[in-house]
């Protein structure tokens, strides 16, 4: 390349070298995608932080400080949805990766029957939108509907179950139940894909010095499969904060506001009520904070383990 | 004994899920075929009542009208973001300098970006541009994605570099050994790219709820959300309108899965 650029300078003085020439041609590939990303990203979210010192209605806003942000501890509707997002995370998101971790270990078995047909039925429901998702399992678990006629039968239950709206206990496992449905086989290809970069040869070694299945889970496959976890965890915890669809959908947020998410109560504020775009904004940014530090805070673990 | 014991226990817990995992799609598609009380009784037997619940939707609802609009703004996101993403992730990795990877990590931080920050200036920037209610207005704020220009860059890192050189050498120009060297090659990563624009696109509902405010310009995920919010829940009527709704993305996933899964293991490689 060196010599190529001295060549090139000597017989054309003022020409760009052949390496300026290709780093700018470079730039002009990414340049389209960057300049988007600024603007319809970046730039939205700086706007949204100048919003979020301000209060007042529609095109009325004025400098208010901190405001909206010290409002945003008073308000007892904001409180509740962050309490439910974060019932989601801690409940949903382990189980669904642990599901989907399992299911991954045991149809990455070549010797597995019907192998393709397990793995296509279980990563189906990704194909199915989130408000699919949230109508279908309204309609099911309606009162005097499927899902509690059929526990009836079962004997598991006496009378009719009002998930929807009986209490917010029921109302958020409605959720959870829906997410896991949605995701898990959505987790399950990623493990299948790093699975498929383990060699196999150390299992045999493992299976030779005695080690049993679960021994081989722990010892092999989890710490090699590190870095697929971790993203996948930090991918469903960006989710997990960002719901909106099933709550919106699925419960309505309700029984009042007990399975509410942040993102629905940020769209009420900001389309359904009377506009309070200020404080709709700073409650957003509590949003990006906490999905920025939590996926710090998974790289560090995931760092140190 | 216990090998068998423990294979029985892998095939029953496996089909349970399997199972479970359909179950709710194969209960909405009979449900379209059957009355809302019989839907509501129960049943899985599959009715009569389809043609019924389609001419009642047609009554109800604009759904052809909100189909073309699904597949216009889908099919234009998706062209879009597979040229626009493919030639930053080509050029993040075939042209690269430090320059450039420091943009990337940045461009990367748009990933935790959540969409209800941005909703309400992106709104406000859409309506100044006169794009609410519109295909551009759809598309513009998800065609470039981190995601995607990753997942292009982690393929652009498998093709050979001599046959950049060999073309530069007959005399190709870099748009020239893009489109007919890097594209027709990667022809694996582009489908995958076009099932994950293509599935994000069609069920995207918070984005269209914001800016999409006329019955004209609705989508399929608006359209049956809509038909959720009357007092008297017609759930056949519903269930046929998710069926609707779902029918392209499962038509997709079933042939393209394969690249779908392979487009995943390629953006966690590296």
């Amino acid at each position: 390349m060196n010599r190529v650029e001295t060549s090139r300078k000597t017989h054309t003085g003022r020409k760009l070298t052949l390496y300026q020439k290709q780093n700018l041609v470079g730039w002009a590939f990414l340049i389209p995608a960057t300049l988007l990303i600024i603007w319809m990203c970046f730039y939205p979210m700086l706007r949204a932080l100048l919003l979020s010192f301000q209060s007042g209605t529609g095109a009325r806003m004025s400098f208010a400080g901190l405001k909206n942000y010290a409002y945003l501890l008073k308000d007892g509707i904001f409180i509740q949805t962050l309490k439910n997002n974060f019932i989601y995370l801690i409940i949903q998101v382990p189980i669904m990766l642990v599901l989907a971790l399992a299911l991954a270990a045991l149809l990455n078995n070549p010797h597995l029957r019907l192998r393709g047909l397990y793995r296509t039925a279980i990563f189906l429901p990704c194909a199915t939108s989130l408000v699919s998702v949230s109508l279908i399992f309204r309609a099911m678990f309606a009162v005097g509907g499927f899902v509690n006629i059929t526990l009836m039968k079962l004997g598991l239950i006496q009378t009719d179950i009002n998930w929807i709206n009986g209490s917010g206990e029921t109302a958020r496992a409605l959720i959870i139940i829906a997410l896991i449905w949605r995701w898990t086989g959505y987790n399950m290809v990623f493990y299948l894909s790093g699975l498929q970069s383990i060699d196999s040869t150390l299992y045999e070694a493992a299976y030779i010095d005695g080690a049993n299945r679960f021994q081989q889970f722990r010892r092999i496959t989890v710490p090699l499969l590190k870095p697929t976890i971790l993203l996948t965890a930090i991918l469903s915890t960006n989710g997990t904060l960002q719901l909106f669809d099933e709550s919106y959908n699925l419960t309505r947020g309700g029984p009042s506001n007990l399975s509410m998410t942040m993102s629905h109560y940020i769209y009420r504020m900001s389309f359904e009520t009377v506009p309070k775009f200020g404080y709709a904004a700073a409650m957003s940014y509590v949003i990006f904070i906490l999905v920025a530090i939590l996926a710090l805070l998974q790289m560090k673990v995931g760092d140190k383990r | 004994m216990k090998r068998r014991l423990v294979s029985i226990l892998t095939y029953t817990f496996l089909t349970v899920t399997a199972v479970f995992s359909v179950f709710p799609l194969l209960w909405m598609a009979i449900s379209a075929t059957n009355t809302s009380q019989v839907v509501l009784s129960g049943s899985l037997v599959p009715g009569t009542h389809l043609y019924d619940n389609y001419l009642a939707l047609l009554q109800n609802q604009p759904v052809w009208r909100a189909m073309g609009n699904s597949f216009t703004y889908s099919i234009g996101q998706t062209l879009l973001a597979m040229v626009i993403c493919s030639l930053a992730g080509y050029g993040f990795e075939v042209f690269h300098t430090r320059n450039k990877d420091r943009l990337m990590s940045l461009l990367l931080m748009a990933m935790m970006v959540p969409l209800a920050a941005t909703m309400v200036p992106l709104f406000q920037m859409m309506g100044k541009m006169g794009l609410l209610n519109t295909a551009i207005g759809f598309v513009l704020p998800s065609v470039s994605t981190p995601f995607l220009i990753m997942m292009f860059r982690q393929s652009a890192r498998s093709f050979p570099h001599d046959i950049i050189e060999a073309a530069r050498i007959d005399g190709l120009n870099e748009l020239q050994i893009f489109f007919r060297m890097f594209f027709p090659t990667m022809r694996a990563t582009y489908a995958a790219a076009l099932t994950i624009v293509f599935m994000n696109a069609w069920n995207n509902y918070l984005w269209p709820k914001v800016i999409m405010q006329t019955n004209d310009s609705m989508t399929m995920p608006m359209l049956t959300a809509n038909l959720m919010s009357g007092y008297v829940v017609d759930y056949g009527m519903l269930m046929l309108a998710v069926l609707l709704s779902t029918l392209p993305t499962v038509i997709i996933f079933f042939l393209l899965q394969k690249s779908f899964t392979e487009g995943i293991a390629g953006a966690i490689k590296g």
